[in-house]
């Protein structure tokens, strides 16, 4: 081994002066620079956890988890109502939404607003204040959708009578769910709550969803591929879904007209119109591709990550289905016009599971078009966010590459070590809502998850493996 | 007035904070300045220089903090701040940077060597890090302690790694310079050091004698300790011995413990290949008394010396070196001729060094001391190190020179080779056209001192 150094040439990591790395650099040394940190902030506590979880037993659950991932082989399989699809919201009064569990006090507003609409829309009060007064007197129960197979962007409202996407993952037969999305401008997932609102939600119940089913049934669309193709045309799967949209409804159109329907028309307008329709196909598929990582014993690696504009919360599959939460942080971005970041509220939505497959804000490289939408600056700070967030990913995804990085992987399986070690915060691709009820989406922008979330868990995993 | 600020969760390594320091100090209306990360030990630090407001004493090891003083204290933080918002050189000069080694070896695949140079307290869980992913390690950090060099000098002769250091300031690897090294031609001479400049004075002599190093393998400044026992040293001859670039071997090293040099000897009475050691302070046959010495045993040769005026001064020497061990080795030069009462101070010492560039970086932080010497009236002779090389200050020599060194007899050598970015001749040759007596090598100036004294 020496010997072959010895032979030459070096290739050398600096860690620390960067001094050394340009003078090498300038000699023709072939070098790179580690703007090195104190690991985990110097902080003892963490420290003494990512000591103990440096080992042979958490490598090889993590690998396990990793190919889990790895394998999913996620199929747009269906739409179907809510209630059929999850039992206990036919049974109860149950409301279903965004991020970790979270009591009717603490909600922020357009979760509170889209609640109300909800109530509205379901017929458990005549209007919106008397739903608020149902919903602030224990009339309804809430609960996230991530205890019931489902995840829903923004608010993430879901009730019974909804339709909801299906994504069966048939490497492992797990499915997951997500409802189907709204369309741009006021809509209940950023708190949109009145008759505009109800309305479309009511067509999307009582045609569009039925009619998507029958022509899924017919023709399920394996996901894989298709996000493939979506990163090569410039799609990052969260804030920007144009070409998988578009995709979709190319494979769709013949099998909806042959499904024959008089809203065929008015469907794909919809569709066509919506250039976030894919955003609740690929967070669904998000969860059903991670979902088969839950539970493996001492392995680092998060299977969730969401927020209900009050907390944000992570779920690592060595610590099962418990939550680790911190206070959600403001997403950074730009604002339409006539608002700004006075009216934004905290970071909402379980939307953030797609950065927890690897896509969004860590795919950011294959979709340069985003970043300056979000605020994030050019192709070079794109790229900056991908190469960033593959540091605190255990590994890569060979289906999905990236053609500006010579078709690399998307990151795959965020350890909660690396994040701990690095005090890299994984980054979010986000919509902003306003922080009032029934306004809707005012921006878009970057949020942060927070690193509390992440020390929490690394503590825990190393109080399960000590 | 003094202003504190905190910047919550920032870091920037030291040499960028000191270069931020320096340039609000040279701002009016600021008596001190400091920029430093918030830990205990340099909060003390900024305590005992009058520098922590209670708003200071808040920070963290994550924190960064900005210490002030002077009338204009307020102002100048808005600079400081600036300054700190400008991008960082790397990233400037296009150099791929990434923030965990991992990403590095992401972004070079097949990376042989890890350069660290990062605090003491962080250094050997990185060193341990980069080891077992594979690497070669040159541990440029100090403050490690002598268990963890211990442990770390273990894994990598289990793993069939080299460890250069911890407080290894000089190698040259194949030819490539690194950290504090000079500019050598490649040769056939290897040489194993337990003290950067130690290796850099040997290397240049030989490179100025007209040969050339094949590796130059630092070990350490205390691997030669009782409690090290020569790890790294040992390791080091093993991996020359098999190395057909290498003909012949030198060893250096400050004065080293009885026990672990005889051990050393006994290695090399088996050694495959013809060598040189030079513990300096061990005075026994067969070790090479000086640096010069070695680099004139390892070539065969003796190193030009031009007649130099043998006047007798009144007074004493005083030393001032940037490097270590050529301040050793000046005043094992003086106590074996049994010289007493002159003064050797090495200026890279800790004591001068805690919170501050190396004056191999940045001598000027000597000249308050030359300034001192040369208006002592007590003092004949200054004597003084010019230490050359890559990662050293540009151009030491018109440092030295912003002293008036016309007032005393001073005595110069310059350790570096003509290839240096600063240039052996060049440096020379300022400091002779303002007088100053060039010497040919580190014990040449130390002798020409002790002669125009005793």
């Amino acid at each position: 081994m020496i010997d072959a150094l010895l032979a030459g040439p070096l290739r050398v990591v600096n860690v620390g002066l960067a001094g050394f790395a340009r003078e090498l650099s300038a000699r023709g040394t072939a070098v790179t620079q580690v703007d090195w940190s104190p690991p985990a902030g110097g902080r003892q506590d963490l420290l003494v956890a990512l000591e103990t979880l440096e080992r042979d037993s958490v490598e090889k659950a993590n690998q396990a988890a990793l190919e889990k991932i790895l394998a999913a082989e996620p199929v747009l399989a269906d739409v179907r109502r809510a209630g059929e699809l999850i039992p206990e919201l036919d049974a109860e009064r149950l409301m279903l939404h965004a991020g970790p569990p979270i009591e009717w006090g603490r909600m922020c507003g357009p979760l509170r607003g889209a609640i109300c609409g909800a109530i509205v829309f379901e017929e458990w009060a005549p209007d919106l204040a008397a739903a608020e007064a149902l919903a602030a007197s224990g009339g309804v129960r809430f609960a996230p959708n991530h205890h019931f197979g489902a995840v829903g962007p923004m608010t993430g409202i879901t009730t019974r009578s909804m339709p909801l996407l299906v994504v069966e993952n048939r490497a492992f037969g797990n499915r997951a769910m997500c409802a189907l999305n709204e369309g741009l401008g006021k809509v209940m997932r950023f708190g949109g709550n009145d008759a505009e609102v109800l309305a479309r939600l009511a067509w999307l119940r009582d045609d569009f969803g039925p009619l998507l089913g029958k022509a899924l049934r017919a023709n399920g669309i394996a996901l894989n591929p298709l996000i493939a193709r979506g990163l090569a045309m410039g799609d990052e799967m969260h804030q920007r879904n144009v070409a998988c949209s578009s995709l979709v409804m190319r494979i769709l159109a013949p099998a909806m007209a042959r499904v024959g329907s008089a809203s065929l028309a008015r469907a794909l307008e919809f569709m066509g119109g919506n250039d976030q329709f894919f955003l609740n196909i690929a967070m669904a598929m998000g969860k059903a591709i991670l979902d088969p990582a839950r539970g493996i014993a001492c392995s680092t690696l998060v299977t969730a990550m969401c927020r209900n504009g009050t907390d944000f919360g992570i779920r690592v599959a060595g610590m099962g289905d418990a939550w680790f939460t911190a206070p959600v942080e403001m997403p950074q971005g730009l604002y339409f016009p006539g608002y700004s970041a006075a009216d934004a509220n905290p970071d909402i939505g379980d939307s953030a599971i797609l950065e927890a497959v690897g896509l969004g804000a860590f795919a950011m490289a294959a979709a340069p078009a985003v970043a300056g939408f979000v605020g994030a600056g050019g192709f070079a700070e794109a790229l900056g966010y991908t190469r960033a967030m593959a540091e605190i990913a255990a590994g890569r995804n060979p289906r999905w590459g990236i053609p500006a990085l010579e078709f690399a992987g998307t990151a795959a399986g965020i350890d909660v070590r690396r994040v701990a070690e690095t005090g890299i915060a994984p980054a979010i691709n986000t919509g902003i809502a306003h922080r009032l009820p029934g306004v809707g989406q005012v921006g878009a922008g970057v949020a942060r998850a927070p690193l509390a979330c992440f020390e929490q868990a690394l503590i825990a995993l190393a109080g399960h493996a000590g | 007035m003094l202003v504190n600020r905190i910047e919550r969760g920032r870091y920037l390594d030291s040499v960028a904070l000191m270069r931020v320091s320096r340039k609000l100090e040279a701002r009016t209306g600021v008596e001190a300045a400091a920029l430093m990360i918030g830990s205990p030990s340099n909060k003390a630090l900024l305590r005992e220089a009058g520098l922590l407001a209670p708003e200071g004493e808040q920070a963290t090891a994550n924190d960064l903090v900005i210490a002030l003083r002077g009338a204009g204290a307020a102002a100048a933080l808005e600079s400081a701040l600036e300054l700190l918002s400008e991008k960082p050189e790397a990233a400037a000069s296009g150099l791929t940077t990434t923030r965990t080694v991992r990403g590095a070896l992401e972004a070079l695949p097949h990376a042989n060597l890890a350069l660290i140079s990062i605090p003491g307290e962080f250094a050997a869980f990185e060193a341990r890090r980069a080891l077992e992913r594979g690497l070669h390690v040159l541990l440029f950090s100090d403050n490690v302690s002598l268990d963890d060099e211990a442990a770390l000098k273990r894994l990598a002769a289990a793993k069939g790694l080299l460890l250069m250091g911890p407080d290894c300031g000089t190698a040259i690897i194949a030819g490539t310079p690194l950290a504090f090294a000079n500019a050598v031609p490649r040769g056939d001479i290897g040489i194993v050091s337990a003290s950067g400049t130690g290796a850099q004075e040997v290397s240049s002599l030989i490179a100025r004698m007209g040969g050339g190093v094949s590796h130059a393998i630092g070990v350490g400044g205390r691997d030669l300790d009782a409690r090290i026992g020569a790890l790294g040293t040992l390791a080091a001859i093993e991996a020359l011995e098999g190395d057909p670039s290498t003909a012949k071997i030198v060893l250096i090293s400050k004065p080293p413990s009885r026990e672990v040099a005889a051990k050393v000897m006994e290695r090399m009475k088996t050694a495959r290949k013809p060598s040189v050691v030079c513990f300096l302070g061990l005075d026994q046959p067969g070790i090479a008394p000086t640096l010069r010495d070695a680099a004139e045993q390892a070539m065969g040769a003796k190193l030009r010396s031009e007649g130099f005026p043998m006047e007798k001064r009144r007074g004493r020497v005083r030393g001032l070196y940037c490097g270590g061990t050529l301040c050793a080795e000046s005043e094992l030069i003086f106590r074996r001729q049994g010289l007493g009462g002159h003064e050797f101070i090495d200026l890279g010492a800790d004591q001068y060094t805690r919170g501050r560039p190396h004056p191999m970086i940045e001598p000027e932080i000597r000249n308050d001391h030359v300034r001192r010497a040369l208006a002592d009236p007590q003092v004949g002779v200054v004597l003084v190190d010019v230490v050359l090389g890559y990662g050293a200050h540009r151009d030491p020599a018109s440092v030295l020179l912003m002293n008036d060194v016309s007032a005393k007899t001073v005595i110069a050598s310059v350790t570096g080779t003509e290839q240096d970015p600063q240039g052996w001749s060049r440096q020379a040759g300022l400091l002779r056209k303002a007088g100053v007596l060039v010497a040919p090598s580190n014990a040449h100036a130390a002798e020409l001192a002790a002669a125009m004294v005793s």
